[in-house]
């Protein structure tokens, strides 16, 4: 293993490791979609920088491999010139960097502004985070678990937290913030193409904008996203009005808001144990509580357990869930539905 | 590499290679109660490699359940404790004590001419204190575990299970081993530098130690205090961060990074330290620009304290705090840039020799720059907005923390190791074992920055299910199992390579495994001229006068086989054969 040898070895990894990450580069791309029509704003400073990174790293490692190569050692008595280091050279890679990052520093400063600013008159939906659900509620009182904003139109998100930290982020839309119980913040965006018609909202299958939480809230913050519909203005209006509790209670309702209202992400149908207890005969079931009496679930019980989780809690299990957003109606059909769940 | 079996060279008359600190006192005991900075340090680099091992088994568990959408091999809950682990362990237990506890404690009474640390006691108190921390955390994990990530952020950690009271006193406790620590390390370095070795001709080594010491003890009390507060909050009900009893959840976040950012530093800065002396020995050229990166470094430290807020631009920070945290985040990178520059400029007109030291500190400077520039586009405030709290991040930290600390700290070992041991590993097997770690920290690592820009939120147990119940958009799952894959893969190469460099330096401690020479890279600093490998108990057999630069190649003409004084008080003893310090170049032997 001489000298030549392994200069030659650092080459071919580095150039390896630079030919492997150009090839992801080009196949995947970097940012995503730009579904929001502030999304280029953001991007401009990101594709600059991420250019002019590029162009440093390879400048740096072209620099370390043709040094290395040129002064490679020749002899074990070798000396090495004395080198007085050149000012101007010194200065320059202080300046020039300072120049850069001042640019760089100034554009994301000026997209953070435009893009940090809601305008006035923006359509404003309220945002509430639980674990692990998020909950939106429209200016007529409407609740939903999905969000349906109008398309090319501001829409103004008025977040807070019900337990935890989460955070609230679309990455085709290039927003994120966090939500903080007791404590109002807000983003806003403006969505550009609509990515379905009211109708097809109703077919599964449909094309939507992905939501993810990214602040760790617990056992399930990986199982927080939901979709973000976006609807033609029209489209919207006639979502909206639509959107209405059935007016009689009823099983195939029941079994609709166990996932929708994420109910599902903490109770099994199959028996098996998660963060609650499992849905399973739950029905009549006789179960110790966390204060050792024995409770029968009745349909008492089970409304007791959904307007006032942490009352009795089954023993083993944390008190963890949070008070969700349902009607009477939501609750008895629930309740109807738990009850064929066997 | 060289057998190497010949007297080691450069070695002061009446010294035995048998002559060392390794061999006495003997016993356990008297290792357990040594005051020796050489055996602290030794202790200290087997424990934090045993934790580095223990972190890295647990970042594999987490890459495995990352290979496939859905439920891979554990829970969700399972998964949430042992990325905690992984990062408190990485963090507290192995990156932070990593250089400046091993090598530092080893190295700086050495590189400073003195016989041992200015408070051997207190030193040994703080390797015993290190250790109750660790024990405190081994006991969070027994007793309910830990699942809030290494954050700790509130109010979720003052309502999860009560592992987080073990985990943050054991933060608690171990952060004053760290300001004892570096206590001792600055005094050390003011008082106790051997005569002639002024501010301008210390190693950068010490330059780095320093103005890593000054953190550790102006930043480290602010994170034990935050600790504290947090364990008072949930054990006495006294409202500071959880909104339900008035208190402020973001407030945490402040405190917990006016430590942890500059803790950033902590881990960083040694590690310019060891790439400094590694390039500079490795092409037998002084540094270029001494100044510069040695004040860079003391710079970095002080600025270091300034940046907190970038961990919190969507936190709910006002906007104008935000404004100047981005600010000053850029001015932070300036320096760091200096310095890689000034690395890579060392070489020129030198002597270039790549031995597997030299090796990890090219990967360094690669692998670094990377993390450095994905680092101003963090600071970009409008795009940190989309980054923040992604895979970009780990990635970006991945890259800096282990492109650069731990790839520096396993240079500084290999570079080390003749020094510490005596011993010289095998060349084509330390060869191999850095090219799969740097081929496998790409691979694992590279693939999260697009992941990241793509939306991939950090600490998902899953990306493939919406709180419904029904799936992730297809397109992004598709995407993202195919770079977690990758990832994946590129863990198990890298954990193949540390465990190929692992085992060499091991096996080169067999018996009858070749003895290192003396100063077996012909290096310039006192810790290779002026002391046996492994060195005397007592470091010197008399003080070393310095009478010249760290890296004045051009004085240093015992290298070249003409024989002479160092001029740092190691001369020959005799007087007679040329010390012929440098292994021959037709070395191709392994």
């Amino acid at each position: 293993m001489n000298n030549r040898k392994l200069g030659l070895g650092v080459i071919a990894l580095s150039v390896l490791a630079i030919i492997g990450m150009g090839v992801l580069w080009a196949v995947y791309g970097w940012m995503p979609a730009q579904k929001a029509n502030l999304a280029p704003v953001i991007d401009g400073p990101f594709y600059f920088v991420k250019w002019a990174s590029a162009a440093l790293t390879l400048g740096v490692v072209l620099a370390m491999l043709y040094l290395m190569v040129k002064y490679t050692r020749k002899s074990e008595t070798q000396r090495s010139e004395v080198v007085i280091p050149n000012t101007i050279m010194e200065t320059a890679w202080i300046v020039l960097p300072t120049i850069l990052v001042l640019v760089v520093f100034t554009w994301g400063f000026k997209a953070y502004v435009t893009s940090n600013v809601a305008p006035p008159g923006a359509y404003e939906i309220y945002v509430k985070g639980k674990k692990w659900l998020w909950e939106f509620t429209y200016p007529n009182g409407v609740v939903t678990n999905e969000l349906t904003v109008p398309a090319n139109r501001p829409v103004k998100l008025i977040m807070t937290s019900d337990d935890v930290l989460h955070s609230f982020y679309i990455p085709e839309f290039r927003v994120k913030h966090d939500v903080i119980p007791n404590r109002y913040t807000s983003v806003w965006f403006e969505s550009g193409q609509p990515t379905a018609t009211a109708a097809q909202l109703e077919t599964p299958g449909y094309d939507f904008v992905q939501v993810f939480c990214t602040e760790y809230c617990g056992t399930a913050h990986s199982a927080m996203g939901t979709r973000l519909n976006v609807l033609m203005q029209r489209d919207f209006d006639t979502w909206l009005a639509s959107v209405e509790t059935p007016s009689e209670a009823s099983v195939d309702y029941g079994e609709k808001l166990y996932s929708q209202k994420a109910c599902i992400t903490c109770h099994s149908v199959d028996g098996s144990g998660k963060v609650g207890p499992t849905f399973k005969g739950i029905y009549g079931r006789q179960q110790q509580m966390t204060d050792g009496s024995v409770v029968e679930s009745d349909e008492d019980y089970l409304y007791q357990s959904i307007v006032n989780p942490g009352g009795q809690v089954v023993a083993g299990y944390q008190n963890q869930m949070p008070v969700i957003a349902l009607d009477e109606v939501q609750i008895q059909s629930l309740i109807m539905w738990m009850k064929t769940v066997e | 590499m060289s057998t190497a079996t010949a007297a080691p060279a450069i070695l002061p008359k009446g010294h035995e290679p048998t002559h060392n600190y390794l061999k006495e006192p003997k016993g356990i005991k008297s290792w357990l109660t040594t005051v020796d900075h050489k055996r602290i340090g030794i202790m200290y680099l087997f424990t934090v490699t045993g934790f580095f091992l223990i972190g890295g088994i647990l970042a594999l568990l987490v890459r495995l359940e990352l290979i496939a959408p859905g439920e891979t091999i554990m829970d969700q809950d399972t998964y949430n404790q042992i990325f905690t682990l992984h990062g408190v362990v990485m963090v507290f237990l192995f990156i932070i004590p990593s250089i400046p506890a091993s090598l530092g404690n080893f190295l700086l009474p050495i590189m400073v001419g003195a016989k041992d640390v200015a408070f051997p006691r207190l030193n040994l108190a703080s390797f015993y204190i290190y250790l109750a921390g660790a024990l405190l955390a081994v006991a969070g994990i027994v007793f309910g575990g830990v699942d809030t990530g290494w954050t700790f952020y509130t109010p979720y950690s003052l309502e999860t299970s009560a592992g987080v009271l073990w985990m943050t006193m054991a933060v608690f406790v171990a952060g004053f081993s760290s300001i004892l620590t570096g206590i001792n390390f600055i005094v050390t370095i003011h008082k106790m530098r051997a005569p002639g070795l002024t501010w301008n001709r210390l190693p950068l080594m010490i330059w780095g130690l320093y103005a890593t010491s000054i953190v550790q003890v102006l930043a480290t009390p602010v994170i034990g205090i935050t600790m504290l507060l947090l364990f008072f909050e949930r054990v006495m009900g006294i409202g500071i961060f959880d909104p339900a009893l008035g208190g402020d959840p973001v407030l945490f976040q402040h405190f917990f990074w006016f430590y942890s950012h500059p803790a950033v530093y902590i881990m960083i800065l040694p590690a310019f330290g060891v790439i400094s002396e590694l390039v500079t020995t490795f092409s037998r050229q002084n540094i270029y620009g001494y100044k510069p990166i040695a004040l860079s470094s003391v710079a970095i430290a002080f600025l270091g304290f300034l940046v907190w807020g970038h961990h919190m631009f969507v936190s709910g920070q006002s906007e104008v705090s935000s404004i100047v945290f981005s600010l000053i985040t850029y001015l932070i990178g300036i320096p760091s840039g200096i310095k890689v520059f000034n690395w890579v400029a060392t070489m020129y007109k030198g002597s270039v020799w790549l031995r597997t030291p030299m090796l990890y500190a090219l990967a360094f400077l690669f692998l670094f720059t990377i993390g450095g520039v994905t680092g101003i586009m963090l600071g970009v405030l409008a795009v940190d907005i989309h980054l923040h709290d992604t895979y970009y991040v780990v990635a970006h930290f991945h890259y800096v923390m282990m492109g650069g600390t731990v790839i520096a700290f396993i240079g500084g070992v290999h570079y080390w190791w003749p020094k510490m041991f005596g011993k010289m590993y095998n060349q084509l097997w330390s060869t191999i074992g850095a090219a799969l770690v740097f081929v496998g920290f790409n691979i694992t690592f590279f693939p999260q920055f697009i992941l990241g820009s793509q939306g991939m939120p950090r600490r998902y147990h899953d990306y493939s299910q919406l709180a419904n119940g029904e799936p992730v958009r297809q397109d992004i799952i598709d995407l993202f199992t195919q770079l977690h894959f990758m990832s994946t893969v590129g863990s198990w190469v890298l954990a193949l390579g540390l465990f190929v460099a692992f085992f060499t330096l091991l096996a080169s401690l067999r018996k009858g495994a070749p003895l290192a020479e003396g100063n077996p890279w012909g290096a310039a600093t006192l810790d290779w001229t002026a002391t046996t490998s492994p060195p005397d108990p007592h470091n010197f057999h008399h003080t070393p006068i310095v009478t010249r630069g760290p890296y004045d190649y051009h004085l240093l003409d015992e290298l070249y086989g003409d024989g002479g004084d160092s001029g740092d008080g190691s001369k020959l003893g005799d007087g007679s054969a040329a010390p012929v310090v440098v292994t021959p170049s037709k070395d191709s032997e392994v």
